[in-house]
């Protein structure tokens, strides 16, 4: 099946949202990312990125569960790390993905922009999800508790907050073109709590650890932790590239879908 | 065996690591096989959609002739 082929057909379909200022406007984005040429694109991509995430994921799995050693302090519990952190990462990296969506859809009103943000907000909330569920799994042996109200707990859950604001937002509108402007509003003023995030366990004293990975003056973690962990990391990176594809697929045909019904309609 | 059993206790923290496991899984499963599934529906529902388009302009185009 050949979706340029399709879009083609439609005629006045190609522009995904009737009315909207996307077909006559010419700039650097168009060229590249159009929904036609994405659908192509994403329909290459989308083979590699499903069979890079299930590669890495079972090398990560070997390496997390059987080719790593346990820790000189916190013992097998160690190994809840390449499940917690690698999500945790992904939670910020999907907020910063969903912050640059928007900006370009705002900005440049691109709908596969737009449709990016919209089709990144549930990924990242549930890498956000795992990651302060993990981390409780984690806390409870080691700390002695499931959950404490410092700095980084506390903006990781804000994190999880704002996810769930900007889908709801997202979806309050009748018309869905306002519902991603505001939320893609929300997103950006929400991108101050990344920073936050990340230095919270610096700037702040908590019971979690410090940052021993991304860290000025290099990692602290022994290799026999850190090629686990990235593996990991890779997986899930490239977990969220399918996923994203995929939805992103997704809503573009729904856009083709509103576009026909209104043609249908309107005669 | 024994072996088997020492790897499934971890050390005594079997009760968080393969909790925190299994939910990762479980989560990022669901999620991909929801995407999945999206997709595939509206694929379907586009598809039906375009063959009643093009039902309707042939019986326009006939109704145009005669």
């Amino acid at each position: 099946m050949d979706d340029g082929n399709e879009m083609s057909e439609a005629g006045p379909v190609v522009r995904d949202r009737p009315g909207e200022r996307w077909g006559g406007r010419w700039n650097v984005f168009n060229r590249y990312a159009n929904p036609t040429r994405f659908m192509q694109l994403s329909a290459k991509l989308v083979p590699w990125f499903a069979g890079a995430t299930v590669l890495l994921m079972a090398a990560g799995l070997y390496f997390a569960l059987f080719a790593s050693p346990p820790d000189y302090q916190q013992g097998e519990s160690v190994r809840i790390m390449y499940v917690h952190v690698p999500a945790a990462w992904m939670a910020m990296f999907c907020y910063t993905s969903m912050a640059v969506a928007s900006a370009i859809g705002l900005i440049w009103r691109h709908p596969v922009a737009e449709m990016t943000a919209k089709a990144t907000a549930p990924i990242g909330a549930c890498f956000t999800f795992l990651a302060l569920v993990t981390g409780s799994l984690w806390g409870k042996p080691m700390w002695g508790t499931w959950w404490v109200w410092d700095a980084r707990l506390t903006s990781v859950l804000v994190l999880f907050f704002l996810y769930l604001g900007y889908m709801a937002l997202e979806n309050a509108f009748d018309d869905p073109a306002r519902g991603t402007r505001a939320a893609g509003i929300l997103a950006l003023v929400g991108f101050v709590n990344v920073p936050i995030i990340k230095f919270s366990v610096d700037w702040w004293n908590t019971l979690h650890q410090p940052a021993s990975v991304v860290r000025m003056g290099g990692p602290t973690i022994d290799s026999s932790m850190l090629i686990p962990l990235l593996v990991m990391a890779g997986a899930f990176t490239c977990y969220y590239f399918w996923v994203v594809l995929v939805r992103v697929r997704g809503e573009i045909i729904a856009s083709r879908i509103r576009g026909l019904r209104l043609r249908q309609v309107h005669g | 065996m024994e072996t088997v059993v020492t790897f499934v206790e971890m050390g005594g923290y079997a009760g968080y690591i393969w909790p925190a496991y299994g939910l990762s899984a479980l989560v990022l499963i669901v999620l991909l096989l929801a995407s999945l599934r999206g997709l595939r529906s509206r694929e379907a529902a586009l598809h039906d959609l375009q063959r009643q388009d093009d039902f309707a302009a042939v019986r326009s185009r006939r109704r145009a002739r005669t």
